[in-house]
């Protein structure tokens, strides 16, 4: 049993806003859902969520089966998305362990776009279905519509075009081209996705109408752009003179998917509109990544918020609430380090014990909780509680608002792994000098330029051979694993020319280096 | 704001089938190769199955950058029980390889498996078949496992199509209920008139006692005037049911030469040209039995598994074949009964009196009694038996023969067989 939810549930007893006039009579709540329940249910649930002052994107609620289910696993929980065969291979992975039971299928997939389409699964029993709309539709769906890296990066009204103008512009380059020249491509480009995000710049919002017009502009642009910057015959011998002395690119650029559409030599107009489209999809996904734990945490406070809120009211019976606890304890079951079942923390279980400790340092703070929270101790939950949700992101949210409390509730306790030193040390534990270790390690442990290597374009030979020199900074001297080489097969088929690798370490001295020299064009260009 | 529910469920089940036509498509050359081990190691029976199909975990694996072991880092944990601030704790051995390094079990040790999934029954047909070079028309015949349906009369139903409805029984029906229904109420009305013939006969009678029964007999004409003409339930439909064709049975001779000439290529060839036989048997009759016989200067009747697997030496004299044939079929398989196809495989190497006699069995005794008779020789050289059979061919419309040195050179033999088969 999960010592979180018990003690949550303890020490959060549910005190509700005064509920407006009327008082409901009691909801039927057989096990087998229809239509008119879902409905039903749905509108209990959006009136508790406007009268916690949740704002929400509107909700298009879609039933599918267990097969719908696994392929939309298989396209990354879109709707729609391109061909590939990788998204094949994950369906098969997951349909395989499905019917050999090893996995467990979601109850739910929902997408941040609006209106904000959720899934729901027929097997699903009513309960079940409830729990999901009050997790999906407004715990998941606000989050999308609230936080600040949804909304700097991503816009969720045009999403579902992009990817239905994406589809249809790769089906169309494989008619054009051939699949083989088209895969290829894509895997390449697949390889190099999460360095195809920018980090600290607005994107322009997308529209199908818009992205089709500009495309064809984009092209010839981009083209003409390449030719230039590769023209072979000097203009002017002393402006040459001087252009040998300039670096290329001036300063080094971390989006490499980015830098390679802008600038590749050889790569056709097309290619270039392929590597931009993966770039795009990925920087949608870019602020899920980094926010795990939040979102996953906010959606089950909310569904465990709104139902019990239900309940208060008699509006749901005790089989209907103690199949959902059932659940939800399910979800945020934490098993500790030596557990067989361990399989690193649990974002749901750590998202959620964290915003339900919000509310109670909101509502009931102890001495500690004064001193650490001094700004949130006894406000008012709710605005303390959408503040966290709107300005930050896992890594900064563990940063401001893990408490010693929450340390002590998981025992969390952190290891330094240094392979210069023989042994593992336990660098700090729920105690009271180790209270900003632990949330420090935790925190930059969900930094995502922590967990991937920092890799960047640092120049490139413009008037040799045209090599591509990209740049590893090394941190605490981790190493690159061995897939580096076939990576940078990757990125030589999309360069076109030799592409080299340095590994730096903290000295600035490199380390360690690879070169990959792409076959000659044809393969590529096809 | 709940925009819409929307039942999905009927709608697109299979979206992902097009990428996983492509997963498959780019691992073809190693899918084939599978297919083709499993073939040679399958009874004929078992063809028509999925087949699992492994790949190295390296071939399918999509790198990414990512860390690599060493180097120093830290990482949180939950559920301390016994450790404090400093404490060492021995490097656990084999872990700490890729970022989920540290005393935690990584999770890279399921990840290391092979990529395994299994192919379907139909995709296994098609690797088997592209290997063949069967023709895409063939493949569809092939393919479906539907047996040939007729529809029948039978009998009459309530509830049916309108284009269904049998006017005739509607109306019979409508008729009877009508007379059902309206029973009592007649009885009652004819009753009435009677009476009231005999009061307004009887001048005596008070005026209001007619005008009562005048009453109730308008009231009663109004009730039988109720009872509907047609109702939905007196409608009649036409049935049709679905059965299936009445198909018979057939028998299928394997005869393979297992003198020491045939090596394993060869016994390959033939099993393929063997199985393919089969499923087109199987397609066409409901019952397809196999017979196999192998021989040398003997012929035996053997199971399967003898026929491929086992090894003998010694000359040929494959008339000894053929005249065990002719006595399965007289003591099992009366050609009454059963339809006879034959197909033999040889290396050609015959002796030299025996493939005129050879001719004669099949000309006098087998050909007249089969459906069809394939030989096929996996050998190039011509040899006796091939000229003999040349004279066959050129007097038997129902004999084909062909020579094979390769999987894809088998259809052409078909072809023959195929051709009949369509006007069958």
């Amino acid at each position: 049993m999960s010592t979180i939810l018990s003690s949550a549930a303890a020490e959060n007893p549910i005190v509700l806003p005064p509920a407006p006039g009327q008082r409901h009579g009691m909801l039927p709540s057989p096990s087998d859902w229809t239509f008119e329940l879902i409905e039903t249910y749905h509108a209990e649930i959006e009136r508790m969520a406007r009268r916690f002052g949740l704002d929400t994107y509107p909700v298009q609620l879609e039933v599918i089966t267990a097969s719908q289910m696994i392929d939309t696993y298989a396209s990354v929980g879109m709707p729609v998305n391109y061909r590939h065969w990788s998204f094949g291979k994950q369906y098969i992975a997951s349909e395989k362990s499905y019917r050999r039971g090893h996995m467990g299928l979601a109850y739910e997939v929902v997408i941040n776009s609006n209106p904000c389409i959720a899934y729901l699964m027929e097997e699903n029993t009513l309960p079940m279905q409830a729990l999901v709309m009050a997790h999906a539709c407004y715990g998941h769906n606000s989050f999308f519509k609230g936080n600040y890296l949804f909304r700097m990066w991503t816009d969720a009204s045009s999403i579902i075009d992009y990817l239905v103008y994406a589809r249809a512009y790769i089906a169309e380059c494989e008619e054009k081209h051939g699949l083989d020249v088209v895969e290829d491509l894509l895997d390449s480009c697949h390889a190099l996705m999460n360095y195809g995000v920018d980090r600290y710049q607005r994107t322009q919002k997308l529209s199908l109408a818009e992205e089709e017009v500009r495309r064809k502009e984009r092209e010839t642009y981009l083209q003409q752009q390449v030719n230039d910057l590769w023209r072979t015959l000097p203009r002017a011998a002393e402006k040459e003179l001087e252009k040998t002395s300039v670096r290329f690119p001036a300063d080094p650029q971390e989006n490499l998917l980015y830098f390679i559409e802008k600038n590749a030599p050889l790569l056709e107009p097309w290619q270039r509109e392929i590597v931009r489209i993966v770039r795009k999809i990925a920087q949608y996904f870019y602020p899920q990544r980094q926010t795990q734990v939040m979102n996953e945490g906010w959606a089950t406070f909310w569904h465990y918020t709104l139902l019990n809120a239900m309940y208060d009211e008699g509006l749901v019976s005790d089989g209907f609430m103690i199949e959902n606890l059932r659940s939800h304890t399910n979800v945020v079951f934490q098993p500790p380090l030596a557990h067989p079942g361990f399989r690193g923390l649990n974002p749901y279980a750590l998202g959620f014990a964290m915003f339900s400790d919000i509310r109670r340092i909101c509502e009931n703070p102890t001495d500690e909780d004064r001193h650490w929270f001094p700004d949130m101790a006894g406000t008012d939950w709710h605005q303390a509680l959408d503040h966290a949700m709107r300005h930050f992101r896992d890594e900064s949210f563990v940063g401001q608002y893990l408490s010693p409390r929450l340390i002590r509730e998981f025992r969390l306790f952190s290891i330094l792994d240094d392979t210069k030193e023989l042994a593992l040390e336990v660098s700090a534990i729920h105690d009271d000098s180790g209270y900003r270790h632990v949330r420090e390690a935790l925190a930059r442990q969900y930094d995502l330029s922590f967990q991937e290597p920092n890799i960047q374009v640092w120049s490139v030979d413009v008037r040799g051979d045209r090599s591509l020199t990209l740049r590893h900074t090394q941190h605490n001297s981790r190493p690159l694993n061995d897939e580096v080489k076939e990576v940078l097969k990757h990125v030589g088929r999309l360069w076109g020319f030799m592409v080299r690798l340095e590994s730096v370490d903290a000295r600035g001295r490199a380390s360690k280096q690879w070169e990959v020299t792409p076959v000659p064009r044809g393969k590529v260009g096809g | 704001m709940l925009q819409q529910v929307i039942d999905r469920r009927l709608s697109g089940k299979n979206k992902s089938i097009g990428n996983r036509e492509r997963f498959l498509r780019r691992y073809r050359k190693q899918i084939r190769e599978a297919v083709r081990h499993a073939v040679s190691g399958r009874s004929i029976h078992d063809i028509e199955q999925g087949e699992n199909i492994t790949l190295p975990k390296r071939d399918v694996s999509e790198p990414v950058f990512g860390h690599g072991a060493g180097g120093s880092q830290e990482r949180v944990y939950p559920g301390n029980q016994e450790y404090v601030r400093g404490d060492q704790i021995a490097r656990p051995p084999g872990g700490g390889s890729g970022s989920g390094a540290g005393p935690g079990p990584g999770q890279d040790g399921s990840e290391q498996d092979d990529f395994e999934f299994r192919i379907t029954r139909e995709e296994f047909m098609q690797y088997f078949f592209d290997d063949l070079a069967l023709p895409r028309l063939l493949r569809t015949q092939l393919l479906p496992d539907v047996p040939e349906m007729k529809s029948r009369r039978a009998g009459f139903v309530s509830e049916g199509t309108p284009t269904n409805l049998h006017v005739v029984r509607s109306m019979r029906k409508a008729l009877g209920r009508r007379i059902a229904m309206g029973g009592d109420a007649r009885r009652q009305l004819h009753k009435m008139e009677l009476v009231l013939d005999a009061l307004l006969r009887d001048a005596t009678t008070p005026g209001a006692e007619i005008l009562a029964i005048q009453t109730e007999i308008v009231l009663l004409k109004q009730r039988l005037h109720q009872i509907p003409f047609l109702d939905p339930f007196d409608l009649r439909y036409r049935n049709r049911v679905q059965t299936p064709l009445p198909a018979s049975r057939a028998v299928m001779f394997c005869l393979m030469d297992v003198s020491g000439s045939m090596n394993e290529t060869r016994k390959d060839i033939a099993k393929r040209f063997f199985i393919l036989l089969y499923l087109f048997l199987m397609r066409h009759y409901e019952k397809t039995e196999v017979v196999f016989i192998r021989h040398h200067t003997q012929a035996a009747e053997v199971t399967e598994d003898e026929f491929f697997h086992s090894t003998e030496s010694g000359g040929t004299v494959a008339s000894s074949a053929l005249s065990l044939m002719h006595q399965i079929i007289q003591q099992r398989y009366s050609p009454g009964d059963w339809n006879i196809y034959g197909a033999q495989a040889s290396d050609g190497d015959n002796w030299l009196q025996d493939s005129t006699k050879c001719r004669a069995l099949l000309v006098e005794k087998l050909l007249p009694v089969s459906r069809y008779f394939a030989y096929l020789q996996v050998a190039e050289e011509s040899q006796t038996l091939w000229e003999e059979y040349c004279l066959v061919r050129k007097s038997q419309p129902h004999f084909a023969m062909q020579k094979v040195t390769d999987a894809s050179g088998i259809y052409p033999v078909f072809r023959e067989l195929f051709k009949k088969g369509s006007d069958a």
